[in-house]
């Protein structure tokens, strides 16, 4: 186990490597640079130059790319200008924030799809069978922002239940009712595409165990209906619905994105929009990486448990 | 027990489970701000609160309420009365400015104000060689480019020397750019002053929670009348809709921004929707060097084709009015109100069109997909384009994302384009036609001129006006400049926007200001 785990993570090298040099070559192939989003309308060619000379951009991509990469290996992202802050800070900072959020989604969307999933398939065709699938077919088809918008509407201005956005109130806040208060709406609405696809896979991956013949033994034996699903079926069902897990936090993660700008979440997709937008090579280069390694981590994490889960899978 | 009365009851319990935790979470919150504090949205997180170091006007707006510049705007008009310094004089050459100082302010920090810290503020920006010029950039430092050397003549006089006469030296002062900043407080926190600011303004810096807000609190020891507000709190709200709703579910007491299709929601009496026109124009570059457009006649048709009334009114209901020539009516002072908009002609334009032979001549056209000042570009863009099509024109939008667009036009439009969208807000009447109308400033000159217009009067006019420092001699020179631009039409004047904000009930005299600022200090909060 441990010499397959390190494979892993020694594999996830080059990809990591690989990720710096796609990302900083389209930051420099993109079309215009930080001195000319700064300076707006006043960009003359000297006023650029200038400002790209104390900006540090003046250097040969080249050089740039291995300064850049050097530093990040010792622990130095460099300092976004348009925050005018570290990046590393920032980075950190917003990705708890994602986390937060993606992470309870992510947990929404496990618990309750695998749950509907079962449900379904125990009462194949049944009303609470045809219920959910109707459900689930409208959660995967609604984009997630126009969920976020039309929840937005209902429950924060016409009933005033949930405030419209934001982390925490800017007032008497900062405590964990109030961090629920935030998290409710935005971790629904970014968990309702991911929880439809679960759901449906996990009902037929249930639908799949409940016909092998160990299940009609152990009913045939008298184990309770219950045992025969939680303990029998879905066990042998998780193997295939890991995978799809291991993948939906990836969905989770990037759909993060829009839900971070409906609700003004204060995480790292909306961090990465702004950063494209004014050009701040060094917060999107930074933040694109710590991501990916995010990703790339949480990847080897599931096959780890995959394996665990179902011994052929190993090494 | 079986799977079905388990599900049953499980659902149950969750369900209620769920609901009681739900009700049991503090609602209230959510709707209400206290009283004395003043909740502002805003349109994006600042970068930097180092008033030097930051170019966009949503900076700006808190930075007029914790700083203060030597001159200011008179309240309602982009017109320079004393600030920090209380008078000033000119040397007859226009060179020399001698500023006295007001006597008794002292920083939020609490070292003095005086010469010398004037002093250190346009070193810091100008001297590359100043121990505190690392903590920029300082981009808009161009602004005072012309200050040769500053002199701390005695504790209150401070003497400006420029390497030669530059009139809007005066009202740059008053631009944001031009705020005082703490010498002590630049020391002290090096590069990381941007978030720790101290200045003399009526508010004072509080804290600054990233993404989520700036406060700032009342200036016990101001000099002037205290602010009206105990504290202004900044939130940084980027998406225009979910703004929108946070103002409909009172999370906010104050917007800025506010887009044009959502000013219907805040009719009635809970909220108050402020205009005010300011120093803006949107318009678009016509290519003179090459083309169609290097005949005037066609130029001026361009102008007759265009249905503005339609535009301000129904594309950007009505946050705007037409514009009539290259400077905005906000600035009074300089303002040819002789000047009426070129009227929608069509025959007009099809009959100068044909005494051109420019009949169904190709357009290319370059539209941007947003940007600051430019409004709504894209529904703007294929409205002009409609009208110029329907006056025989054949046209062709190229659509860019901002920055990129940048890079296409200033570096001029020859051998790529016909025509392209553009808008400008500025502080001085000078700004906009010095660097974009005079032959000296075509792109390979380092100016904005990218429609490479030349006109030997205006260029004349120009340089007089720049170097008048008598006032009602410059605003003559400016009128004469915009009537011949006006009838050369090097652009199709389109618009002037009316910056917008909206506040709740609870909030009391608020006024917008015609240089886009937002001066908080007399406002107050139930």
């Amino acid at each position: 186990m441990g010499s397959y785990i390190l494979k892993r993570l020694v594999s996830a090298i080059p990809v990591l490597l690989g990720i710096t040099v796609i990302v900083f070559g389209i930051m420099s192939l993109i079309p215009g640079d930080p001195a000319t989003a700064i300076l707006g309308a006043y960009a003359t060619p000297d006023n650029v130059e200038k400002l790209n000379r104390d900006l540090g951009l003046d250097k040969p991509a080249m050089q740039r790319y291995f300064i850049w990469l050097g530093n990040m290996i010792q622990g130095d992202f460099g300092r976004s200008y348009s925050l005018n802050r570290p990046v590393l800070d920032e980075v950190l900072e917003r990705f708890n924030a994602t986390l937060i959020l993606a992470g309870t989604s992510f947990v929404l969307c496990a618990v309750l799809g695998i749950l509907a999933g079962v449900v379904s398939a125990a009462r194949q065709y049944g009303w609470a069978d045809k219920l959910i699938t109707f459900t689930v077919l409208i959660g995967i088809s609604v984009p997630a922002f126009f969920l976020g918008m039309m929840m937005i509407l209902l429950f924060a201005v016409n009933l005033r239940w949930l405030p419209v956005s934001g982390m925490y109130a800017i007032y008497g806040g900062g405590d964990l009712p109030d961090l629920l208060n935030h998290l409710i709406m935005p971790a629904l609405a970014l968990s309702a595409v991911a929880t439809g696809v679960v759901a449906r896979l996990s009902r037929s991956a249930m639908l799949e165990v409940l016909r092998q013949d160990y299940i009609r033994t152990a009913r045939a034996k008298g184990v309770p209906e219950r045992r025969v699903i939680m303990g029998h079926a879905l066990r042998a069902a998780m193997v295939s619905i890991i995978p799809v897990l291991g993948i939906q936090a990836g969905f989770v993660l990037s759909g993060a994105v829009y839900i971070e700008i409906v609700f003004q979440w204060p995480g790292v997709g909306r961090m990465l929009v702004d950063a494209i937008l004014k050009r701040d090579l060094l917060l999107v280069q930074g933040g694109v990486v710590f991501v990916a390694a995010c990703y790339v981590m949480f990847n080897i994490a599931v096959d780890v448990a995959q394996s665990l889960l179902d011994p052929r899978i190993k090494t | 027990m079986t799977f079905k009365s388990w599900t049953r009851r499980g659902l149950l319990a969750a369900t209620s489970g769920a609901l009681l935790a739900f009700t049991a979470l503090p609602m209230p919150a959510a709707a209400q701000t206290p009283p004395g504090v003043l909740i502002v949205g805003q349109i994006a997180e600042p970068k930097s609160l180092d008033p030097a170091a930051v170019t966009a006007v949503n900076d700006f707006r808190i930075l007029v309420n914790v700083y203060e510049g030597l001159t200011r705007y008179k309240s309602g008009t982009l017109e320079v009365e004393p600030g920090l310094a209380t008078s000033w004089e000119i040397s007859e050459d226009g060179t020399e400015y001698t500023f006295t100082l007001r006597e008794g302010v002292t920083f939020h920090d609490g070292t003095p104000f005086n010469a010398e810290a004037v002093k250190f503020n346009f070193d810091r920006m100008l001297d590359e060689s100043h121990p505190y010029h690392d903590t920029g950039p300082f981009p808009l430092a161009f602004f005072f480019g012309a200050v040769e050397q500053t002199e701390a003549v005695d504790d209150l006089t401070v003497k400006f020397t420029l390497n030669a006469p530059y009139a809007p030296f005066l009202s740059n002062l008053a631009y944001p750019t031009g705020l005082m900043v703490s010498p002590a407080a630049v020391e002290a926190h090096g590069a990381d002053f941007g978030r720790n600011p101290s200045g003399t303004g009526p508010f004072k810096f509080v804290e600054w929670r990233s993404n989520e807000a700036v406060v700032i609190e009342r200036n016990a020891d101001y000099w002037g009348e205290p602010a009206g507000t105990e504290a202004v709190v900044f939130r940084p709200i980027t998406d225009a809709n979910t703004r929108v709703a946070e103002m409909l579910a009172g999370g906010i007491d104050l917007m800025v921004e506010v887009p044009p299709t959502s000013l219907s929601q805040f009719e009635g009496d809970a909220y108050t929707v402020h205009e005010q026109a300011g120093p803006h124009v949107w318009f678009l570059i016509l290519n003179a060097k090459e083309g169609p457009f290097a005949d005037k006649r066609v130029r001026q048709a361009a102008n007759y084709a265009i249905n503005k009334e339609a535009i301000v009114n129904d594309v950007l209901e009505g946050t705007a009015t037409v514009a009539a020539g290259p400077t905005p009516p906000a600035f009074a002072w300089a303002y040819n109100d002789e000047l009426d908009p070129y009227p929608y002609d069509p025959e007009k334009a099809k009959a100068l069109i044909a005494e051109a032979g420019a009949e169904g001549a190709e357009l290319t056209f370059y539209v941007t997909e947003g940007g600051s000042g430019m409004l709504d570009p894209v529904p703007m863009g294929t409205a002009i384009q409609a009208d110029l099509e329907a006056v025989g024109f054949d046209v062709k939008i190229e659509t860019y994302e901002w920055n990129t667009f940048l890079g296409e036009v200033n570096p001029g439009l020859e051998g790529k384009a016909d025509m392209a969208e553009m808008a400008w807000m500025t502080n001085d009447p000078d700004t906009l036609p010095y660097l974009a109308l005079r032959s000296e400033a075509w792109p390979d000159k380092g100016g904005f001129n990218s429609g490479y217009y030349a006109n030997e009067k205006v260029d004349e006019l120009l340089e007089a006006a720049r170097t008048a420092t008598d006032q009602d001699e410059r605003a003559r020179l400016y009128r004469e400049m915009q009537a011949i631009v006006q009838e050369e039409a090097p652009w199709v004047f389109v618009a002037n926007w009316k910056q917008n904000a909206v506040t709740n009930e609870r909030v009391e005299s608020f006024g917008l200001e015609p240089s886009f600022l937002l001066h908080l200090q007399s406002v107050v909060k139930n």
